[in-house]
């Protein structure tokens, strides 16, 4: 049976933000289905009561001062912008 | 002869006993890629107006105090997820074709603290994502021992690059192998450090708990020295570890007399090529020459570590990937009526396959519904594999393996099936899992290619993975061995 369905892999697309053709869908479809089906094989073992692991440091609440900095310049942040305007970022409208 | 059949160290001398200068140094990288860049496609983008322009300057202080560091004025060549500010930074991409970042990385700052002089940018799977450097939007980078060969990934640029002798050493970035794996394929020393040992402030994101910025060079000692420039506690990396950088280069004395060597059978077992296992078996037997002793031991995990990597990397890979978006900088696509559809048309038309497959994957490990049975199992099943680690550790100073299954491959063949090409990194992945540093030192060539051994130490104990590398490469001659190109 397959693990994953192409209705699946369409909602996953759109909640990646990813545009995808009907043929990337049957393409995807059968590969991420081997690959979570080789995953599976992590239910062979029993990890009842296993923490698990998010980073291997044995470190956390890494904090600083809090003080203001100056920030970036804005010529300096509108330099890699795709479309900007009167030293904004220019985007397509987001209301109807 | 290459100026760069030098160490460092003898670069360093030469250039104060006025035998050469700094710009002979950048010039013998320019001349090199000038005569072998062609074929072997290492670099993606150029620095070389503004390369000559700082060797020039940097000759005139030679003798000066500034000039006593050892970097002092050596060229190097950076991996393109380094952001280099002024410098285009691809990351292997065509998001970010035009990507000119407005700031430094903490190695790049690091390196021009040491007035080291970057060449160009080197050549890699995109965002990482690969083992063959075949996922590369750009071009496919070939290895300078066969040119119909890989040169593995995703750092093959920077293994490339220092392997046909256009840069002494390289920057490379390694998530499950891809400092090691390239490093192995080409015949270079590469060095993933501990987790937290080099800031990862400016490594353009792939999997935030595994990658690590680390050295590939043509020599033990040049990487031990590498390593102490870029290594440090960083305010701008709240996981980078406030723990001291060791002198790893006081490690570097050929004497090995009692380290105890644990070798895990499950790195010697099904799928390891003969070849690669014998190379292993004979260095063991160096390494025991030298007063060492070694033992078979079990990482009885090591079997789950590619389903684990690929689940944990690909959730974190996909969260984050998610900045490009075509709003603030990179590639925006021009077929957008609505914001939704920009987001979804430039990251459709932006990314490449293996890139868009990764982040499918993620999303659905950390969707609802599915994120306990994958994305909270492999993070389960990766404290046990650190937990195998620790054990052995517990009562040896290091673990020995190959770093591969199998010499470098060839271009195309295994690029079809993603499971296979995957299969590559089998002996690295548990090492990112686990956190621990790990080096890949020639030993050996099968074929004519060469051959790679993996030296993984304790977490922070960089010194004695140099200490083992250094003993068995003055023992060896592998390293000193080229390609004929």
């Amino acid at each position: 049976m397959s693990r994953i369905s192409e209705e699946q892999v369409r909602h996953v697309a759109h909640l990646a933000r990813l545009a995808v053709t009907d043929e990337e869908v049957e393409k995807f479809t059968a590969q991420l289905d081997s690959i979570i089906q080789f995953a599976e094989q992590l239910n062979e073992l029993d990890t009842t009561g296993v923490k698990p692991t998010s980073h291997v440091l044995d470190m956390k609440n890494v904090l600083r001062e809090d003080q203001s900095k100056p920030g970036l310049p804005r010529e300096e942040v509108l330099k890699n912008a795709p479309d900007h305007e009167d030293g904004q970022i220019r985007v397509p409208a987001i209301i109807e | 002869m290459s100026l760069f059949n030098h160490t460092l160290t003898e670069l360093h001398d030469l250039l104060h006993k006025k035998e050469i200068s700094i710009p002979d140094l950048v010039g013998e990288s320019y001349k090199r890629i000038g005569e072998v860049e062609e074929k072997v496609k290492a670099f993606i983008t150029l620095n070389e107006e503004n390369a000559r322009k700082q060797a020039e300057a940097l000759q005139a202080k030679v003798g000066t105090d500034e000039s006593k560091g050892l970097l002092f004025g050596m060229p190097i060549g950076i991996k393109d997820n380094i952001v280099t500010k002024g410098l285009r930074t691809t990351s292997g991409s065509q998001i970010l074709n035009n990507f000119d970042p407005i700031y430094d990385a903490t190695v790049m700052n690091k390196l021009q603290d040491a007035q080291a002089i970057t060449i160009g940018k080197l050549n890699m799977d995109e965002f990482a994502m690969g083992s063959s450097t075949e996922n590369s939007s750009y071009q496919k980078t070939a290895n300078p021992w066969d040119l119909s060969r890989v040169p593995g990934g995703s750092s093959g640029g920077s293994a490339a690059a220092v392997a046909a002798g256009e840069v002494p050493f390289s920057l490379g970035s390694d998530t499950g192998g891809s400092i090691r794996q390239p490093a192995a394929f080409c015949g270079v020393v590469g060095l993933k450090p501990t987790y937290g040992r080099v800031s990862r402030f400016g490594l353009i994101a792939f999997a935030s708990s595994l990658d690590q910025i680390g050295p590939l060079t043509r020599n033990v000692e040049d990487n031990a020295r590498l390593l102490e420039a870029i290594s440090g506690v960083d305010p701008m990396d709240a996981t980078s570890a406030n723990v001291p950088v060791d002198t790893y280069s006081d490690a570097l004395t050929g004497d090995i007399k009692g380290l105890k060597i644990a070798v895990p059978k499950e790195y010697l077992g099904e799928g390891v090529a003969a070849d690669v296992r014998q190379s292993v078996m004979d260095a063991l037997k160096v390494l025991e020459g030298l007063g060492a002793t070694w033992e078979e031991v079990s990482l009885p995990h090591s079997q789950y570590g590619l389903a684990t990597y690929y689940l944990l990397s690909s959730s974190e890979a996909s969260s984050n990937l998610a900045r490009f978006d075509g709003i603030r900088y990179g590639y925006r696509t021009e077929n957008a009526e609505s914001l939704i559809d920009l987001y979804k048309n430039t990251r459709a038309e932006g990314f490449g396959d293996e890139v868009k497959r990764r982040i499918m994957l993620g999303t659905f490990a950390l969707s609802s519904g599915y994120y306990d049975a994958y994305y909270k199992k492999a993070q389960q099943v990766r404290t046990l594999i650190k937990k195998d680690f620790e054990d052995v550790f517990e009562k040896y100073d290091v673990i020995i393996g190959p770093t591969t299954p199998t010499p470098a491959f060839k271009i195309g063949e295994n690029i079809a099936d993603p499971l296979t090409m995957y299969a590559n990194d089998i002996l690295t992945i548990p090492v990112n899992l686990a956190g621990v540093p790990g080096i890949s030192v020639p030993c050996g060539f099968s074929g004519g290619m060469p051959l790679g051994l993996q030296i993984i130490g304790k977490h922070f104990d960089e010194k004695t993975v140099y200490r083992t590398a250094y003993a068995y490469e003055q023992a060896t001659n592998f390293h000193q061995q080229k390609p004929s190109l």
